[in-house]
């Protein structure tokens, strides 16, 4: 029997996610933080294993040392496998036709070697800017069914924000007929989720024609998606209704934390029946001390906590000293909050050290600004750091 | 550091604490809201280098081999050596080993097939952060066939113990196979841990065969101490001794300490199974004061001077106070418990109120439902 895996995902993790700002100086966006202790790229590869797909080829160009780290061999996903498993794939040299890689669509032509490798029926694309949990063997199940060369993601979202996004005009089928990127008056309010499952021969197709273009950008949403559709290939929506966002701002990274706050919270991250896989910190269980005070909130392992922690996400190993208030904040790892200080409505980035009597941030209101601490950073005792403001190197007195 | 091998006997010592070993090992017994007692044991080993190491079990191992799966999570999953698991192995006619020399005399063939000079045999009954290279680097200067690793400490409930006196260069001139000592006395106790050359054990091993001797301490330590180079290594760091129940609890409430906490975990080298369970969460209403909590808890009710495990469940009203809560418990709306210990899968329904005092903690066992 010839090996080959069904379907191979590829998940685009190369981007820079400029508008996270300071999160995103040393880091890719995939290895950004996210819910005390998880990474952006925990959620696609765990919808990956979840779905039962187990080869994924992570192609990477943007500050790649965190997020390869991170992803080691992949056996925090159960990817470490002798046939598939979790790759990096980072543009390399070759005596033609290779770069940086230029787009998405050029991103993974430059790795069709790797998909060819296991002959697969269909490949899937992803991104690594999504929090969400996807079944996609589901959405696989439904590119058969409607025997379609292509089967995009969608999800409603409000017309305020359609134009946002790429927008898919469909039929009653959910075939699509026409495919706008980010319509200043959109038609309608399903949006693409950057997820694809091509066949597999159309994909390499396009691919190639699309290289040969010199008029073409490069990506899929501006090139390739529409070149197929022109072409009258069978293009299909698959509807998703679950929880999706967007992190690739500072606002809906914060919101997206918070979503998981709550009784019943928006997103439930414990849900046992779709665990989400991540590298886990070596760390003891967090100690809340005889002055600590956590409410409605989330605390990652190694957390000493001595002051007050409201409304807020802690990554693990962060100290919150005596009197220290730390309100509608997230807090990444390695954090400490020194005695008296505040902190709220703000990111602090990993192993950031607030000064004594410091006051980050303002009280949440509707006026208010996040306020981004990068990573690494030491804030002297007593400093205020007012809404909005974003800081990446040390803030003296 | 000089090569060495570990082997560990993960079922000595479990008369001390019958309730905590019903259904498991002593070296499975969990601990300190998310390790069982091997995880200290084994990072120990791996901290100081040693990347081979023989599980000896003997009984009840099956939450053990749960545990510790491939022994990745401790970087033992290794080509050339890693975790060995040492499951019983006999002969027809062999009845199944029941003493420590009858075990190592079951093991003699990994013991043969290791290059390694120096072997570290240790028990499951104790949690400390040693670096065993120490040790080692004592025993190789002292040029010693077996060092015991002691600590100056009380004696405690143990049923079986031995007491160490040692010259002033550390040569052990007395061994006290558990003598009557009056209760709180301070002592230098064996600690169950001792280093000892390969090949010098093998040759132990089979001499005791043909002798018929079926007790290391007795028949080997005891008897020929005088012949053998036997020294000792006094441990003077933190030592949690689980001898009985008591023990088990008080010394689980001293990582209620920061200084006990530093020194075990201080450096985050304590190495345990991943679970992967999502970090804790904590409800409007929760009241957490001088708490260990573990990842996977969802609190809503007053958690005080208490030690949860991974997975708990307090829900709204219910009062936990200076009590263990193993993993997966569910603790019922307006329950309260006081100096408790509820073993794994616990579910305490609403309005219950249970209680013991800490020398004499009240004990609910594995999957109780109440």
């Amino acid at each position: 029997m010839q090996r080959k895996k069904e379907c191979v995902a590829m998940l685009l993790a190369g981007g820079q996610g400029s508008r996270l700002y300071a999160l995103t100086t040393n880091i890719a966006k995939p290895a950004v933080a996210f819910g005390a202790k998880y990474r952006i790229i925990d959620f696609p590869l765990s919808n990956c294993i979840n779905s039962g797909i187990d080869t994924v080829g992570v192609l990477t160009q943007y500050q790649p040392l965190v997020l390869n780290e991170y992803i080691g061999n992949g056996q925090p996903w159960d990817l470490d496998r002798t046939y598939g498993g979790v790759h990096i794939l980072s543009p390399y040299q070759a005596k033609t036709n290779s770069s940086w890689y230029e787009g998405t669509a050029n991103a993974i032509y430059q790795n069709l070697h790797f998909m060819k490798m296991y002959n697969p029926e269909y490949v899937l694309v992803l991104s690594g800017d999504h929090i969400y949990k996807m079944d996609y063997a589901a959405m696989l199940k439904a590119h058969k069914a409607t025997g379609a060369d292509c089967t995009i993601a969608a999800i409603n979202v409000p017309l305020s924000e359609a134009s946002r996004f790429g927008i898919l005009n469909t039929n009653p089928d959910g075939s699509i007929y026409q495919f706008e990127e980010k319509p200043k008056a959109p038609k309608s309010t399903l949006a693409s989720m950057g997820i694809y499952i091509f066949s597999a021969q159309k994909l390499f197709n396009y691919l190639e024609a699309d290289d040969a273009n010199p008029n073409s950008s490069k990506d899929f949403g501006k090139d390739v998606l529409p070149a197929m559709l022109n072409a009258g290939e069978k293009m299909y929506s698959y509807r998703f209704d679950g929880y999706w966002k967007d992190v690739g701002t500072i606002a809906s990274l914060w919101e997206a934390n918070m979503d998981l706050l709550g009784d019943s919270p928006e997103f439930d991250i414990a849900d046992k029946s779709w665990k989400i896989h991540s590298r886990n910190p070596l760390a003891p269980p967090e100690h809340i001390g005889e002055n600590g005070v956590v409410k409605n909130s989330m605390v990652a392992l190694g957390c000493e906590i001595n002051g007050v922690v409201e409304n807020s996400i802690l990554g693990s190993n962060v100290i919150v000293e005596d009197g220290a208030v730390v309100k509608d904040a997230v807090v990444l790892a390695g954090g400490v909050i020194k005695a008296g200080a505040s902190v709220s409505y703000s990111i602090i980035d990993e192993n950031v050290t607030v000064g004594k009597k410091a006051n980050i941030g303002v009280p949440k209101d509707p006026t208010a600004e996040i306020v981004v601490l990068g990573r690494g950073i030491n804030v002297a005792d007593g400093v205020t750091v007012s809404k909005g403001q974003m800081h990446e190197k040390d803030i003296l007195a | 550091m000089a090569s060495a091998i570990g082997i560990i006997f993960a079922n000595l010592h479990e008369e001390n604490v019958p309730e905590l070993v019903r259904r498991r090992t002593m070296a499975s017994i969990p601990y300190g809201g998310r390790y069982r007692i091997i995880d200290f044991v084994l990072s120990n080993m791996v901290n100081s280098g040693i990347t081979t190491v023989g599980l000896m079990t003997s009984n009840n191992y099956r939450s053990l081999i749960d545990h510790i799966g491939s022994g990745k999570d401790w970087d033992l999953a290794r080509k050339d050596g890693g975790l060995i698991l040492l499951p019983p192995f006999s002969e027809k006619h062999d009845k199944l080993y029941t003493t420590r020399l009858e075990a190592l005399n079951s093991v003699t063939g990994f013991l043969n097939r290791r290059k390694e000079k120096y072997v570290v045999l240790t028990d499951c009954d104790g949690v400390m952060r040693v670096d065993i290279a120490n040790i080692i680097e004592q025993h190789e200067n002292k040029n010693a066939d077996i060092t015991l690793v002691t600590h100056y400490g009380k004696v405690g409930n143990r049923a079986d113990f031995m007491l160490i006196g040692a010259d002033k260069d550390g040569r052990v001139n007395e061994i006290k196979l558990s003598p009557h000592v009056e209760s709180g006395k301070k002592a230098d106790i064996f600690i169950n841990m001792m280093v000892i050359n390969r090949q010098f054990l093998l040759n132990l091993v089979e001499d005791s065969v043909t002798h018929g001797f079926s007790s290391f301490e007795g028949d080997i330590l005891i008897k020929q101490l005088d012949s053998l180079k036997i020294y000792r290594y006094d441990y003077q760091g933190y030592y949690a001794g689980i001898d009985s129940m008591a023990a088990y609890y008080k010394h689980n409430m001293e990582l209620l300490n920061k200084e006990v906490r530093d020194e075990l975990f201080g450096a985050r080298d304590i190495y345990t199974k991943v679970r992967d369970s999502a970090p804790s969460k904590y409800g409007e209403a929760a009241v957490v004061k001088n708490s260990l909590i573990s990842d996977g808890c969802e609190i809503e009710g007053v958690v005080e001077n208490s030690i949860l495990f991974r997975g708990v469940k307090v829900a709204k009203g219910a009062v936990v106070r200076n009590s263990i809560v193993m993993q997966d418990n569910i603790i019922g709306q307006k329950t309260s418990l006081d100096c408790v210990i509820t073993d794994k899968n616990v579910v305490v329904s609403d309005r219950k109120t249970l209680g013991g005092c800490s020398t004499l903690p009240y004990y609910i066992p594995k999957g109780t439902r109440l």
